[in-house]
């Protein structure tokens, strides 16, 4: 078994697209459910939303880029403001129902014929829609060291996503620890209570939705353009899920949890895929118990399985705080 | 969901979160050759294949030639220049019912770029609007909205009861209906037993395991843990990915027909077609539901159901064994729905993401119907598959699950207790 070969593959998944990909998604995630206690399953829309954008507008409408990203985050706002309306007065389980449906009508839409023209049917766009970005890009011939590799392109995407994650970060770090913040997380404790202060707790959800789906509109650009292609079943129900999963693992309700989760959740992954591929292919793993081409499957069988038993055993996460959930209410 | 979507969903997603190290693979072309495949598969909306429709194309340097489709639906012609090529789908081939769903895109412009690759040509098809009268294609959509609200119904049913009496919503929910259609597929196609008897034992084992055991070994503990409700919708929903890829690791990414009744001829009743196997698991689902009508009705674990879903405590201290009322809600839930996935298998096949697809619709119809209340689901579930069939008069057949969840939605907006729910806070 190639050990040195798994190690650089986990540790460059550990810190490359995907990693930044999903903690920019939870991150948006964490202001919804870790702050204001929204338990949003759309996720995934505004992801879809903000990757359709750059993509369609560039392809379709001849944007130029940096203005099909400004309309991307516009077209989230839209769509927290459309998701928001009916649904932010409802308690805790329709939420998720009715997110959870908006983000499939958006998938649903995104890959139907009729639309195809502009959105691509189901099997996306593809096109040199990132072409003004990687012009920018410094990083022409990759990084090839014994722990991290990344192409000329990947890196590019990696070294600008990671700022564009610590910008966010900082700002969500200031955001919750302002008064803003503050009547944010006693949304999530006690609504009633902060209703009888005289706050317009609604409002304050839709700005909690609002921010957290422009940050999910990020992760959409990230997802788009180190892709140079969408399509519309990566931004199904899954992707949702697995936001909440790295989320979780990081722990809820702490700024930096998005980001360690992402790391240890996409090092895992990448490590046992690896692990166990090299495993099959040496022969340790007989082939009737588990063909090469079913390592995938295993995996997300233990992302299921993690996720169940992090709920159950330790809710909190790595750094969270048990205190700090809005997990024991009766929804 | 047809076969092929399913496939190409299962493609993706797995795709998707694949490494970015093996994403330099997927650009692959073939090796130039001397010959590039131009190929297609005609289905219908429900990924039924259709046969025997002509296809004619016309090409650079006078190239002109005219197909059928096979048996699989399926076509494909060799060309042996590049250029652009007119791929015409002869609209008065298709057979009665279906037509283009947009007929502007008979004929598709296929540009052949470079020899040695194959192009795939797609016809999106679905029921026609041109060539059955309204009335009857009104009625045809009415009858199969009736028979997918039968289904949603069953599958809603336990869902609902399962919320009732413990407050879990389950996103594992759709995966009860894979387990019966996948033991169904097991105990006839694999280990030979007959449709007929393949069907009870399958629902007995899906009430076995996936309401008896899952409630004992999963939901019992947590309850007694004292898990927040939310930890447990999460817990579902891990639960549920779990689950599926198991299913997938056993069984494949295959759609699975069954051994009989695969394909059936519709029966010409009155204004409607519809197959034997259809009516069959029809009547006995609707059976089934007025049988657990009358169990939540008239039987004392049934009316116990009832005052637990009202008032868990009052309901203990009045005397009723909580936890076997519960156990009993949960095996009844998984065995109407493991039905439902039955029926559905019947009339498609089964793949591993079957739940998923449906668990949607259950919920639209429960949410619709007011959750936690067993009739509600009864009629949201009724309303919800008659209104996706109907809306395909109007919306593209294949936009018609949106139609059904802005539904939701705006239902939801006016009346967010549900069709039949009692009118409480909800937010």
């Amino acid at each position: 078994m190639d050990f040195i070969f798994i190690a650089q593959q986990s540790f460059s998944a550990a810190l490359g697209v995907n990693t930044i990909i999903f903690a920019l998604a939870a991150i948006g995630l964490n202001m919804h459910f870790g702050y204001t206690g929204l338990l949003n399953f759309g996720q995934a829309g505004f992801l879809a939303v903000g990757a359709y954008s750059v993509a369609t507008l560039v392809v379709s409408f001849n944007f130029p880029l940096w203005a099909a990203l400004l309309a991307g985050i516009l077209n989230s706002v839209i769509l927290a403001l459309l998701l928001g309306l009916p649904t932010l007065r409802l308690r805790a389980d329709y939420l998720a129902i009715v997110t959870i449906a908006a983000a499939e009508i958006i998938r649903q839409i995104a890959r139907s014929a009729t639309f195809n023209k502009y959105l691509g049917g189901s099997d996306g766009i593809t096109g040199k829609f990132g072409k003004d970005f990687f012009a920018l890009n410094p990083f022409k011939s990759g990084l090839n060291t014994p722990f991290l590799r990344y192409n000329g392109n990947d890196l590019w995407v990696v070294v600008t996503g990671w700022a564009l994650v610590i910008v966010v970060l900082f700002v969500m770090w200031l955001l919750v620890r302002s008064p803003w913040g503050r009547v944010l997380k006693s949304i999530r404790e006690d609504e009633e209570a902060v209703r009888s202060l005289g706050k317009n707790v609604y409002l304050y959800k839709m700005q909690s939705l609002i921010i957290g789906g422009i940050v999910g509109s990020f992760a959409g650009f990230v997802y788009a353009l180190s892709r140079q292609s969408v399509q519309p079943d990566n931004y199904g129900t899954a992707l949702t899920f697995f936001a909440y999963t790295v989320l979780i693992l990081g722990g809820a309700a702490r700024v930096f949890a998005p980001i360690a989760g992402s790391i240890i959740f996409w090092f895992l992954l990448v490590f046992i895929e690896q692990m166990l591929r090299q495993a099959v292919s040496a022969g340790y793993i007989p082939e009737w118990l588990i063909g090469v081409n079913q390592v995938g499957q295993i995996r997300f069988m233990l992302v299921g399985l993690g996720l169940m038993m992090l709920m159950i055993f330790r809710p909190q996460g790595i750094f969270g705080d048990r205190k700090e959930l809005a997990l024991d209410a009766r929804a | 969901m047809g076969k092929a979507q399913l496939m190409r969903k299962i493609a993706l997603g797995l795709a998707g979160f694949f490494l970015i190290s093996s994403f330099s693979i997927s650009g692959s072309a073939l090796a130039a050759g001397t010959s590039s495949i131009l190929a297609g598969e005609i289905k219908d909306s429900t990924s039924t294949p259709l046969p025997g429709v002509r296809i004619k194309l016309t090409g650079p340097n006078g190239f002109a030639t005219q197909l059928t489709s096979d048996q699989m639906g399926k076509w494909q012609v060799k060309v042996t220049s590049t250029g652009i090529y007119d791929v015409t789908l002869d609209q008065t081939s298709l057979p009665s019912g279906q037509a283009l769903t947009d007929v502007t895109k008979a004929t598709r412009k296929i540009n052949v770029l470079m020899l040695g690759t194959t192009l795939t040509v797609l016809f999106p098809i679905g029921p026609g609007t041109e060539k059955t009268p309204i009335l009857d294609q009104s009625a045809q959509l009415l009858a199969d909205g009736l028979i997918l609200g039968i289904i949603i119904a069953l599958a809603a049913l336990g869902l609902n009861l399962v919320f009732g009496t413990t407050g879990l919503t389950n996103f594992a929910h759709g995966e009860l209906l894979t387990l019966g259609g996948l033991l169904t597929y097991f105990f006839s196609a694999v280990a030979g037993l007959p449709v007929f008897a393949a069907i009870p034992v399958a629902v007995a084992l899906s009430a076995l395991i996936g309401g008896y055991l899952q409630d004992r070994l999963l939901w019992k503990p947590l309850r007694k843990r004292g898990t927040g409700l939310i930890a447990m919708l999460v817990v579902s929903i891990g639960f549920a990915i779990f689950v599926r890829y198991v299913f997938l690791f056993i069984f494949s990414g295959d759609t699975r027909q069954l051994p009989q009744f695969a394909g059936q001829a519709g029966l010409e009743i009155g204004l409607v077609s519809i197959t034997p196997k259809s009516i069959m698991s029809t009547s006995v689902g609707l059976l089934l539901l007025i049988g657990a009508t009358l169990w939540l009705l008239r039987s004392k674990m049934g009316k116990a159901s009832r005052a637990v879903a009202d008032n868990p405590a009052l309901a203990a201290a009045s005397g009723i064994e909580v936890e076997a009322v519960i156990r009993s809600v949960w095996i009844l839930g998984a065995f109407l729905a493991g039905f439902a996935g039955i029926m559905v298998t019947l009339n498609q096949g089964v793949s591993f993401l079957m739940g998923q697809d449906m668990l949607l619709l259950i919920f639209a119809a429960v949410t619709l119907g007011g959750l936690g209340t067993a009739y509600g689901a009864l009629v949201g579930s009724l309303v919800i598959g008659v209104l996706i069939q109907l809306s395909t008069l109007i919306i593209p057949t294949e936009l018609k699950y949106v139609g059904a969840l802005l539904i939701l939605i705006i239902i939801l907006l006016v009346r967010p207790q549900g069709i039949l729910g009692r009118k409480e806070r909800v937010g």
